[in-house]
């Protein structure tokens, strides 16, 4: 291992971090501005121009407010629960493809932080970690309602990561492969996987909402029954990680959608293109499209959000293990039966 | 959060330790309110829990309790309307004008036709801005935050419609015994018209996202459902009666203000659920339009406002300042040193939520002896606690914004 991969390695993981941390601060920015877009306001506008600069007031505004400890019998775990919430939201983006390789120094970079062969088995143990940021907290808040989101947390996540796991096998089946760089190499040549796989598709992004607690599936934080679930009684910076973390999450699914079944860093006429201009700019408008496409799902996020109203928890519950599971083992089954007579 | 202490012998430890020997499994007991934001006001329900299930409940009322009815028997009868206003505050024109009528009603005064029509239309006005607070809210409530805000601000346009006639906004203080304090402006017509034109499309909108959601049906179907017989016996009116199958509405049933003079339906639902609810408000709202359209077009002519009764009514300014009889009127009435016979009337409206009924003795002083509220509100909260056992907690939110409880008017 040689001085130069150890600062390549560096110098890519630092930008996937700040990535992530800037992709998560300026998602709180287009969540009101696209809240007030769809619903007829201004949206903040104070704070520099456009309130461009309302995230960065947000984070100062909550490192001053008044560090409030609820009479718990356990401080340590309140700490802990958005300090996991956080760590696990801000590691899941190492193994995500950015780019193609690009050519500098005389050295082919991957812009990917790591390529380990289990990428996707990494993504959802990270996932399943990540929900005992939101048990641990909530459980440590000594608050009934707390309690009660977290018991809804923890169950939501818990079932709709099965049929996310179920959901993805059918992709996993036609790649023969858990990387996700490898995912992305077969989309490169053999186009989209929504094509092949649009079941497989909307299973994943139903169970990606439940995930990251967004609506119709914020059961966990709904302000109308739990006042605020699981940060109802956390205050200043921790509650603000557990707001940045779903953030985060919300961006890594996104990213992780637009990776597995949108292509990646691919684009149409990606071959010809690496031809006529390139390698290094090629992944560069690599890059752009893959940004393109989660910038996408981040507002198809918020659009959902901001439409249509949340679930009840059996509803939920019912939906999740009566509807999505049987739907993902046919969608398996039939895919198993096509690959076996076409192949 | 959520804790709350119940004396010792409350009935809901018996359940806790008799359900805990059974099973094993514990019960829970949940303090909902009395400031929880999904409450819009202040209410108090200390809930029996078996995880998300309600199984007992027992609500508490009075946190805002400011004695209106004992308030009342100290002051002269015109100082009485700020108070009705903060009773359903989301509708307060109507309660005034109901209260205005009451006088009528005591004092026997013939209301001209054009200030009947104009109070129609500030009262369905109102009528509209309930409806549409009450069913945004239950959107909210479900999760849908967009439906509210965007339909809110036509709330505000008639509110600004409000400021034309009477100056006010929230609480509005409208109207004078026989009829109106001044005329309408020609700016507050031109405001109808607008919010006439521009709000049935917005509602057309929100109509449109809510009433075929997948989620929203699921959400309120079958929830918090009331039997016709049960809604009667508990004393239910207005939508939510209606909601149940019963077409009891005060407008057709004892027509006030010339309500008879115009032609509308009574939505009316099956089952008494928490949709039924809905879709029956959302109704009412468009019978409201075309009540107002109504009204503006069979408006006389002219520019009568009020009735001509010296007595109860201020002279205008000029005469007070020169004329010796009109000063002398005008003392007697602010000091509310008005001829009022002995008599006990009861007059009924139809307010936002139910029917709204105003219950008057008096003993011919300035003051009445004793006045009654009929809150419908308070009848409401009632049959809360049946209506929400057995069902899950996000239900009981859903049921208790789908009844449109306003604290102000349930407490009085």
């Amino acid at each position: 291992m040689d001085s130069a991969f150890i600062i390549e390695k560096s110098v890519v993981i630092v930008a996937v971090f700040a990535l992530t941390m800037f992709m998560a601060m300026y998602s709180t920015w287009a969540e009101r501005k696209v809240a007030a877009f769809l619903q007829d306001r201004v949206g903040p506008n104070r704070a520099g121009w456009g309130g461009l600069l309302q995230p960065l007031a947000d984070g100062a505004k909550l490192f001053t407010k008044e560090e409030f400890f609820p009479n718990t019998p356990n401080r340590f775990l309140f700490i802990l629960g958005p300090a996991i919430a956080m760590s696990t939201a801000l590691i899941t983006s190492a193994v995500i493809p950015w780019g193609d390789k690009i050519h500098v120094f005389g050295r082919d970079v991957v812009l990917q932080a790591t390529d380990i062969d289990v990428s996707i088995l990494y993504v959802f143990g990270v996932l399943s970690i990540g929900v005992y940021g939101i048990m641990i907290g909530a459980w440590a808040s000594n608050n009934k309602y707390s309690l009660m989101s977290a018991v809804r947390a923890s169950s939501q996540m818990i079932s709709y990561e099965v049929a996310m796991g179920l959901a993805i096998i059918s992709i996993l089946m036609m790649s023969g492969s858990l990387s996700l760089k490898d995912i992305t190499e077969m989309q490169t040549t053999g186009g989209w996987n929504v094509l092949y796989q649009p079941l497989a598709f909307i299973i994943f992004l139903i169970c990606s909402f439940a995930e990251t607690n967004r609506t119709p599936f914020d059961l966990a934080e709904c302000e109308s029954e739990l006042i605020g679930g699981y940060h109802t009684e956390y205050s200043s910076m921790k509650m603000g990680f557990y707001l940045f973390a779903e953030y985060a999450n919300m961006f890594i699914s996104a990213t992780i959608i637009s990776v597995i079944f949108f292509g990646g860093y691919h684009f149409p006429f990606m071959a010809e293109c690496k031809e006529a201009i390139g390698m290094n700019l090629t992944a560069l408008i690599g890059f752009l499209a893959l940004f393109a496409k989660i910038c996408f799902f981040i507002f198809f996020y918020m659009w959902v959000r901001w439409t249509i109203p949340r679930f009840r928890y059996d509803q939920l519950m019912h939906l999740g293990w009566k509807i999505l599971i049987p739907l993902a083992v046919i969608n398996i089954i039939v895919t198993g039966i096509v690959m076996v007579l076409f192949n | 959060m959520g804790n709350v202490v119940l004396p010792a012998d409350h009935r809901y430890y018996k359940y806790i330790e008799e359900r805990h020997n059974e099973d094993g499994s514990e019960l829970a007991i949940l303090n909902l309110g009395p400031t929880h934001p999904a409450t819009h006001g202040i209410f108090q329900n200390i809930l029996l829990m078996d995880g998300e299930r309600i199984l007992d409940a027992e609500p508490t009322i009075g946190y805002i309790h400011r004695a209106f009815e004992k308030i009342a028997e100290n002051r002269p009868f015109y100082q009485i309307t700020p108070l009705t206003d903060r009773m359903n505050y989301c509708s307060s024109p109507i309660n005034n004008m109901a209260w205005w009528m009451t006088l009528e009603k005591l004092l026997d005064i013939e209301v001209p036709k054009r200030a009947q029509y104009l109070r129609v239309i500030v009262m369905e006005l109102a009528r509209i801005t309930d409806h549409l607070i009450c069913n945004s809210i239950l959107g909210v409530d479900t999760g849908a935050y967009t439906g509210f805000l965007y339909v809110f601000q036509f709330r505000e346009k008639v509110y600004e419609i409000y400021e034309e006639i009477c100056g006010a906004r929230l609480t509005t203080n409208m109207g004078r015994i026989g009829g109106f304090e001044r005329d309408w402006t020609p700016k507050a017509f031109e405001l109808l018209d607008v919010f006439l034109k521009d709000f049935p499309v917005a509602w057309k909108e929100f109509e449109d996202l809510f009433t075929r959601n997948r989620i929203f049906i699921d959400r309120t179907v079958n929830v918090g459902p009331i039997t016709a017989e049960q809604a009667m016996s508990y004393g239910f009116t207005g939508p939510n009666l209606r909601a149940a199958g019963v077409d009891y509405d005060v407008r057709v049933a004892q027509p006030y203000s010339s309500y008879e003079d115009f032609e509308f339906n009574i939505p009316v639902g099956k089952s008494g659920d928490t949709y039924d609810r809905f879709c029956v408000r959302n109704a009412e709202v468009w019978e409201s339009l075309s009540i107002i359209r109504q009204a503006l077009d069979k408006m006389p002519e002219g520019n009568v406002y009020h009735a001509d009764v010296p007595d109860y009514y201020l002279p205008p300014k000029e005469d007070v300042y020169h004329n010796m009889e009109a000063l002398i009127y005008h003392f007697k009435i602010v000091m509310g040193e008005v001829p009022v016979p002995v008599a006990e009337v009861y007059h009924p409206v139809e307010g936002g939520n139910g029917e709204l009924g105003f219950y008057l003795i008096t003993d011919g002083s300035r003051t009445p002896y004793r006045l009654h509220f009929r809150r419908p509100s308070f009848i409401y909260y009632q049959a809360y606690p049946e209506m929400i056992k057995g069902s899950m907690l996000s239900d009981a939110i859903v049921i208790l914004s789908s009844l449109n409880v306003i604290a102000g008017e349930l407490d009085a």
